[in-house]
């Protein structure tokens, strides 16, 4: 159980560091909209989150609902833990 | 709409149980330049923004607040695990345990239950947008106040991160600023 936890922890912090800097970028460009630099690595690190998720998902069910993430049987995103509940 | 993504924006970490930190930060939860009053401030203020810039910003900017206040959230929650009544009770949370047990509350350190008095919507994007950029600066302020009173390095490598976010928000503000003021000076030549 231990070492499974610390795997799903592992990969959601591979997934949170990428994510972050998605987010930065995207606040970036939404201010500097004409930075071609800032857009070209905006979208491939797009690209690194899509395969990152795919991989957590796989194991570890949907990252997100409503649509956005398909689940496996059964329904999969109620299962624990919850972001607060994990050690990282 | 929203879609809620289960995961944190960043990792939160505490050392142990510390009702006394966790009584701390609640200041950031539900005090007036905490992350609710920051996210709904911006969420509010969004819908008569004269651009898009500005009405993105908002948006995405208040959205990136809700991760904050889930953040902070989670450190009350790992702080306040394995707490006995007693030591709440020593910690100066003998009140809030009555009432809320270990639940989160919308409360600021001093037991000051949340209003949306926090925030202003003025009808004025230039108003609005100077409200935020001090927001900003005052939450800043904040997370350097609750450094200062941590005792728990896991935690402040967390406030850490949230106080540089502040940082960011700032400076995105000023340029958003700048940007509407720009926008309303051109209106005003035709």
């Amino acid at each position: 159980m231990n070492r499974k936890i610390s795997h799903q922890a592992h990969l959601l912090k591979e997934i949170m560091s990428y994510e972050f800097t998605a987010v930065e970028l995207n606040l970036f460009l939404d201010t500097h909209p004409a930075d071609v630099k800032a857009l070209a690595e905006y979208n491939q690190v797009t690209q690194c989150l899509k395969k990152l998720k795919f991989e957590y998902e796989k194991c570890y069910g949907p990252l997100m609902n409503f649509g956005t993430s398909p689940s496996q049987h059964p329904w999969r995103w109620i299962d624990e833990p919850w972001p607060w509940q994990i050690e990282y | 709409m929203w879609i809620y993504e289960k995961k944190l924006e960043y990792p939160v970490r505490v050392s142990g149980p510390n009702p006394r930190l966790a009584k701390i930060v609640l200041e950031q939860y539900g005090g007036s330049d905490g992350e609710a009053a920051a996210a709904n401030r911006y969420l509010t203020q969004r819908y008569t923004m004269p651009t898009g810039m500005a009405k993105g910003v908002l948006t995405d900017i208040g959205t990136e607040e809700l991760a904050h206040w889930e953040m902070i959230a989670t450190l009350f929650y790992k702080l306040m695990k394995g707490v006995t009544p007693s030591q709440a009770k020593a910690a100066g949370l003998e009140a809030y345990y009555a009432n809320h047990g270990k639940d989160v509350f919308l409360q600021n350190a001093g037991g000051v239950p949340f209003t949306a008095a926090y925030f202003a919507t003025k009808g004025d994007p230039v108003a609005n947008l100077v409200e935020d950029m001090a927001a900003e600066e005052k939450a800043r302020a904040t997370y350097e106040n609750i450094l200062n009173l941590s005792d728990d390095p896991c935690v402040n490598d967390t406030l850490k991160f949230l106080r540089e976010r502040e940082v960011v928000h700032f400076q995105r503000f000023g340029e958003v600023l700048d940007n509407v003021q720009t926008h309303l000076n051109c209106k005003k030549v035709f």
